[in-house]
């Protein structure tokens, strides 16, 4: 058994999905399961950390923490988990858990195995895997040295655990000391589209150089938007100005492992194929059935996007429809 | 300006990667190495930002083994003024690579700005330019796509989740971390290859810079290629039979939809 603490996280009121699957891997294991909640006005968010599995929920809340930021996130975690001496430490490989994770591990002193996609506790240790060379390998990650295990582990690699409501968890409010921060939030400009994230996604609908322009991309969206997916893009897409960078999927893009990717009209280069690989189903339309996208799919259908994508909305809004 | 810049070199994204005879870690035989993408973006925002501030440098450093230095000569060739090495083993973790860059830059007389890629394209971890602001005591904006510069401070906008942009505005010394899209980086020029070669690069060892085997905290080991996929199905028919089937399949069999 371990002592295992999980930052969660949330945006706009909300915890993320990926903090109930660390929560939810940890209690699983039988460990003595933290969280630590951070922000100004988000008590009522403890619950749920609960549900999934936390036992004590260390609540830091502070005006300085209405806005993420990696500095004032440092700040605060830091101290809490020097206090607590836990095994372990995780948050999700997210924007957020990516850019303050690093600097709590200096301030720690430790290692941190960034973006695991295999994750196993075993006794007060974790066993930790993540891809190097952009999924072309995988490697196991030693931790040499004394001091908490400190990772990161990349969005659906642990699988979404059951809530229990009928578990509570103790708060422990916690204070932190957020003075002399150097860097100064201004804003936070919200993204347009009512999407998931594609890092986080359980399902990813992405459009290639096929797609011949910006307006067809409508085509793919409707059908992302039957499913609740987020969109992605191959570079090629990405360059031609169909879609921001953003939603680019690949090695210079976004790294996704959703339980569902359909590539639409993507020819699959190493460069994509970098990006989805770990991805659990995979599903490619493409007219050309040589097309490398075709050897690691499971589903393929050779065929026209034009033709089959709507066809396959219609098909799936029937599904969605019982 | 003291503008500085950190790079990784790495293998070229369509290398194929082979394990070594043990799996304790790559064959690196015949890989082609570059430059880190991102940190093709730094480089060129350390150019910008020199040139429209006269009588400001930029030093490109490296960490790693003897190899590395050519990528800092490519960053050279970009424009760069100085190069510095600091020779690491090959399997050295982000925290060593870190502390080195930062023990480097510490010799330095004073640093304005720091620049790197948002991540490398090897390892992919995005720690690195955390680490240097931690071990300098310095501000820090990770994948950054716009900077606005005033005097001794920088206002950046900063890629966040689902398309949301993030502003903020930090003070000197700061490390900047580049996503693509800050900026259209330049080819070297033939002429500026050439001078590039002539360019002294200043070489560091680990112990120059503080560094000793305690400060790796992560070792990678069993290095394993993925496993090969199964087959998949095709699936037949025209358009509308395709697209039922598929459906089909996506509910009953995978169970995803
Ligand atoms: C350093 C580097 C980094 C890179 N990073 C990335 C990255 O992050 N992400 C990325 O995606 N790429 C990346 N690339 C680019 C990559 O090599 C490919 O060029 C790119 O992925 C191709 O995009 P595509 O599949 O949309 O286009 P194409 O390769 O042009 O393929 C289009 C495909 O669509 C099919 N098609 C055409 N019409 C139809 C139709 N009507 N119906 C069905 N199918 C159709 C064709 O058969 C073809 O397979 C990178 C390259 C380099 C050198």
């Amino acid at each position: 058994m371990a002592k295992v603490f999980v930052i969660a996280e949330h945006r706009d009121g909300r915890l993320k999905k990926s903090t109930f699957e660390l929560l939810g891997a940890s209690a699983a294991a039988g460990n003595e399961t933290h969280a630590i909640l951070l922000g100004d006005g988000v008590a009522e968010l403890a619950k749920e950390l609960a549900h999934y599995g936390a036992q004590k929920v260390h609540l830091i809340q502070d005006a300085a923490l209405k806005l993420y930021s990696s500095e004032a996130y440092t700040k605060a975690i830091t101290p809490v988990l020097k206090s607590a001496s836990p095994d372990i430490v995780l948050a999700s490989h997210t924007p957020t858990g990516r850019d303050f994770m690093p600097r709590v591990a200096a301030r720690l002193g430790v290692g941190l195995a960034s973006d695991c996609t295999q994750l196993a506790f075993e006794g007060s240790k974790i066993k930790a895997r993540r891809p190097v060379y952009a999924g072309k390998a995988t490697v196991e990650v030693e931790f040499l040295g004394a001091g908490p295990q400190l990772a990161t582990v990349r969005a659906n690699a642990l699988g979404a655990p059951k809530p229990d409501t009928s578990r509570t968890a103790e708060i422990l409010n916690v204070t932190a000391d957020l003075s002399g921060l150097k860097t100064k939030v201004i804003e936070v400009v919200k993204g347009a589209s009512g999407r998931p994230d594609v890092t986080e996604a359980s399902i990813v609908v992405s459009g290639g150089r096929s797609l011949k322009s910006a307006d067809n991309f409508k085509m793919i969206e409707e059908m992302a938007d039957v499913l609740g997916a987020a969109v992605g893009a191959s570079r090629a897409a990405v360059d031609a100005g169909y879609r921001p960078h953003r939603d680019q999927v690949g090695q210079t893009g976004k790294v996704v492992s959703p339980a569902l990717y359909i590539a639409c009209g993507i020819s699959g280069a190493i460069q994509h194929l970098a990006g989805m690989r770990t991805s659990k189903v995979i599903v490619a339309i493409n007219t050309d059935a040589e097309a490398p996208i075709f050897q690691v799919a499971d589903y393929g259908v050779v065929g026209d996007i034009f033709a089959v994508v709507p066809a396959l909305t219609q098909e799936l809004k029937k599904l969605k429809e019982h | 300006m003291n503008i500085y810049v950190c790079i990784k070199q790495v293998p070229d994204t369509e290398t194929k990667i082979k394990l070594n005879a043990d799996s304790s870690g790559i064959d690196l035989a015949g890989i082609k190495w570059i430059m880190s993408t991102y940190d093709e973006f730094a480089v060129e925002e350390a150019l910008r930002l020199r040139d429209k501030n006269p009588g400001s440098t930029v030093t490109v450093l490296s960490a790693g083994p003897a190899r590395v230095v050519d990528s800092i000569r490519t960053a050279l060739a970009m424009g760069a003024d100085n190069g510095i090495h600091i020779d690491l083993p090959e399997t050295a973790d982000n925290n060593m690579a870190a502390k080195a860059l930062a023990g480097a830059l510490k010799k330095e007389t004073k640093i304005d700005i720091v620049f790197t890629g948002k991540e490398a394209l090897d390892d992919g971890a995005a720690q690195v330019s955390q680490l240097i602001a931690e071990y300098l005591d310095a501000a820090c904006a990770t994948v950054v796509l716009g900077t606005e510069y005033s005097g001794s401070s920088v206002k950046v906008r900063r890629e966040v989740e689902g398309g949301a942009i993030e502003v903020i505005e930090a003070p000197f010394p700061v490390v900047v971390a580049a996503q693509k899209g800050l900026n259209e980086p330049r080819y070297a020029s033939l002429p500026n290859i050439m001078k590039a070669k002539k360019k002294e690069v200043k070489a560091l060892k680990a112990a120059d810079v503080g560094i000793s085997d305690s400060d790796q905290k992560l070792r990678f080991k069993n290095f394993q290629l993925p496993p090969p996929k199964q087959a998949g199905k095709k699936i037949a028919g025209d358009p509308a039979a395709q697209a039922k089937e598929l459906a089909r399949l996506l509910h009953e069999e995978a169970k995803v939809v």
